[in-house]
């Protein structure tokens, strides 16, 4: 028998409403006892309403104002009692002051989404229209937090053990090839989990699923008059909230469950979940955009504002979250504390995270608190933190984020180096040798896990474009291919685009590999851009932001039709698995650390021991020595050669044991790559050819 | 139509007979049903969905509500249920538990 708390009784009606005066904490709507507990911030507004609406229904149905005494500093805070907790939406409306030169823009015309909103609703089911009429466009909503997480634990797999798999839930499964009973939704993805497990990734980072507007591009395709979409969601209306077309059950209120199993199935197969996040700026854009949340609330402290009251854009994309001020810094805890607590994702990945460490004036600070604060709090403590380390305002951080022993970053270093040696450039071999052996030039005194080493990702051409294309091919994005990154470092192998020629289909597939190959015997923690293992294709497009159809949907044809590579990524990945040399917690040093007669790491040219680290150098290979899981001794040779001719290879003397071929690109398959027990022996113990172009991976054992 | 939650019990199965429009109004006499099967201590208890005219979320989650409510070695079966609302209930990872069976 529960004991009735006096606290739990209303003690006034307003419009009819029987309330009470709330709590403060936690922000956003609460269920208490009998009721709901609204409470928000807002510093410069001089009244707030809370509005109700039945769901779906254009104009509200009833609004209370919060009385004086239900505001507690510059928090109003009322709870509502015998609310229709499954049909109730609500919204606030702030009034104060517009008065842009001192920063505020309040509209108390405006209906304004809660920015804890655990729900929104307005765009339930993707690609469905909005009646844009409507005076409240995205409306908060009540999310019961009742889901049944079994026995689900964090997986806590360590950082540098991971294989990130960077896709997005809509265009993994919407694919009419898919076969998945919900194309394009979480559910899809879910149905999808076991061609993961064969694929061997034990992470997959989701892009956006934040509440977006995809209806918020207002471009169309110039060649088919199409509407664009915002289909990469990098514009974010609800941070608390997942989003709802995203969810086959979206239309039921159901999109917080209908993610949560498929977090739990990932866990039960051993995969961990990140997010990519967008906290550098929101969907209100710039003094032209849209008022949907924080502009209306507070303008002056969610966003960096010049002292004429215009917005800095180091986000390239109309406004900046102001992250570093307090009230900022407590907001995006608060997020990232949902999403572990509530949702069970393992970690997140920051976009344009630079932006996460300037202050309220847009200077970059030596000791930003937020990173700070991220990097020490208690819930966040054991999950990923990723960092974008640069913005689109010419802050560039790779290398040196402020990371307090906590923080990864993409290393774009290593994609840029990694795409100019494979493409034959001159002067790269001695950066690539930093870069395989996880950038200890960068990262020294972090450790490897600190780089998320990748060559492709959502951000530029796909692997298989990196191949076929010269130059990016954006026409269908309705801005004369302005837009996009235009420093591709990319070579088509000699036609642009899809060719019937089989010489240069076969140097592209045997490019693709050379690709994975040494993306997945560096050291660091190696990211797979989605579809990439089959050779997934944008058709040179670099930026398919906007793109909603089969330029970015996952075509699994290719699972078939590409499957000699797809069987090669399997394997590479396999291996990576089979072999801790290649992911230890510590950097190479050159050292016998392990007692095994060789370095951890050496350096081979033609000749072993004899690199050739001179600018016209296109061969190096590294080696790497030390224990397996067993204790036994493990030895990994890793030729790279990006020349157009081939070499003899001598091969380094193993302290013991004998080289055997796991990979080779230069060979036809299935002899480019051999399963863990069947690899065979090079024809001479100490010798072995390598192709033009390819890659030779040899194992060495004690036995 | 009103909902009705009628509840039976015989040969260690107890039965929630569900008919109507169950939603956030009428989940609660569900639950109370829900409870009711509980205290009957049957080892099998089986919601005969076969007359519900409508389920909303809140409906949904009484499921969800009723596997958490009864013991883990009780057999909760779900007859009569419409695709529709199976297929909700698979999307939305609620199927935990149940033994489900279509109209």
């Amino acid at each position: 028998m529960t004991a009735e708390r006096i606290d739990d009784f209303p003690t006034r009606q307003i419009a009819g409403y029987r309330v009470r005066r709330g709590r403060p904490f936690p922000h956003g709507a609460t269920l208490v006892p009998g009721g709901v507990n609204f409470s928000v911030f807002s510093d410069g507004a001089t009244a707030m309403t809370l509005v109700l609406f039945e769901r779906g229904a254009a104009e509200p149905m009833q609004e209370l104002p919060f009385p004086p005494g239900y505001r507690i500093g510059s928090v109003f805070t009322m709870t509502v009692f015998g609310l229709d907790l499954e049909s109730l939406e609500y919204g606030f409306r702030a009034d104060g002051p517009f008065d842009p030169v001192r920063g505020d823009r309040f509209d108390r015309n405006a209906i304004l989404a809660d920015p804890h909103a655990l729900l929104l609703s307005g765009r339930d089911t993707w690609g469905v229209p909005p009646d844009w009429s409507r005076p409240y466009q995205y409306r908060s909503m009540i999310a019961l937090e009742d889901f049944d997480w079994q026995d689900d634990a964090p997986l806590r797999t360590p950082t540098e053990d991971l294989v990130i798999y960077e896709t997005h839930v809509r265009g993994f499964t919407r694919h009419p090839s898919s076969g998945v009973p919900a194309p394009g939704t979480y559910a899809g993805l879910r149905a999808k989990i076991p061609y993961l497990r064969e694929l061997g990734i034990n992470c997959v980072e989701l892009m956006p699923i934040f509440e977006f507007d995809e209806f918020d591009n207002g471009r169309v395709n110039p060649g088919t008059g199409e509407r664009l979409h915002n289909y990469w969601g990098y514009n974010t209306i609800g941070f608390f909230a997942p989003k709802a077309g995203y969810a086959a059950t979206g239309a039921y209120g159901m999109q917080a469950d209908e993610f949560k199993a498929l977090v739990k199935d990932l866990h039960k197969a051993g995969i961990e979940v990140l997010l990519d996040v967008v906290f550098n700026h929101t969907a209100e854009g710039n003094e032209h955009g849209p008022t949907i949340s924080f502009k209306g609330l507070d303008n002056a402290t969610y966003y960096m504002l010049t002292p004429e009251g215009y917005y800095y854009n180091f986000s390239g994309t109309g406004n900046t979250v102001n992250c570093n001020h307090p009230v900022v810094r407590d907001f995006v805890l608060t997020c990232l504390r949902h999403w572990v607590a509530e949702y069970h994702v393992d970690g997140f990945r920051f976009d344009l995270a630079a932006i996460l460490d300037r202050g309220p004036d847009g200077t970059p600070l030596p000791n930003p608190p937020l990173l700070e604060q991220l990097a020490y709090d208690p819930i966040l403590r054991h999950t990923k933190l990723i960092a974008e380390a640069w913005d689109a305002g010419g802050l560039y951080q790779v290398g040196h984020f402020p990371n307090y022993g906590r923080w990864s970053e993409w290393n774009g270093k290593y994609r840029d180096v990694l795409r100019r040696f494979l493409k034959g450039d001159e002067g790269t071999v001695g950066e690539l040798a930093a870069r395989v052996a996880g950038s200890p030039d960068l990262y020294g005194g972090r450790g490897p896990a600190a780089s998320v080493n990748f060559i492709t990702a959502h951000d530029g051409f796909t692997l298989n474009d990196l191949v076929s294309y010269n130059d990016k091919h954006n026409e269908a994005n309705g801005e004369g291919n302005a837009d996009g990154a235009n420093d591709n470092n990319s070579w088509n192998c000699g036609v642009e685009g899809p060719t019937s020629d089989p010489e240069v289909n076969a140097l592209r597939l045997r490019q693709m590999k050379n690709a994975l190959a040494i993306l997945l015997v560096s050291q660091g923690v190696p990211m797979l851009l989605a579809g990439d293992e089959a050779g997934r294709t944008q058709l040179g497009n670099n930026n398919t932001y906007c793109q909603d159809n089969e330029l970015s949907w996952f075509d699994w044809t290719l699972v078939d039709t590409s499957a000699e590579l797809l069987r090669f990524a399997r394997q590479m990945i396999g291996f990576r698995h089979a072999h801790p040399i290649l992911r230890e917690a510590r950097h190479p040093l050159g050292v016998d650390f392990s007692g095994v007669g060789l370095p951890d790491v050496s350096w081979h040219g033609v000749r072993p021991w004899e690199p050739d680290w001179s600018p016209g150098s296109r061969l190096l290979a590294m080696m790497r020595c030390g224990r397996n899981a067993a204790g036994t001794k493990d030895h990994v040779y890793v030729a790279m050669n990006s020349h157009w001719e081939g070499h003899d290879l001598e091969l380094p003397e193993l302290s013991g044991g004998v080289w055997r071929i796991f990979a080779d690109t230069g060979a036809a398959a299935p002899y480019d790559i051999h399963e863990p027990g069947t690899e065979p022996m090079p024809g001479h113990p100490r010798r072995h050819h390598i192709a033009p172009r390819s890659v030779v991976i040899l194992t060495g054992s004690d036995d | 139509m009103a909902f009705t939650a009628t509840l039976s019990s015989g040969s260690g199965a107890a039965t929630i007979h569900l008919a109507g429009e169950l939603d956030a109004s009428t989940a609660p006499d569900f639950h109370e049903a829900i409870d009711d099967a509980v205290a009957t201590g049957a080892g099998r208890l089986v919601i005969d969905a076969s007359e519900l005219t409508y389920i909303a979320s809140a409906g949904l989650r009484a499921l969800v509500f009723a596997r958490q409510k009864v013991a883990e070695d009780v057999v909760i079966a779900i007859t009569g249920v419409t695709e529709p609302v199976l297929k909700v209930i698979r999307m939305a990872g609620l199927d935990h538990g149940f033994a489900i069976a279509t109209s």
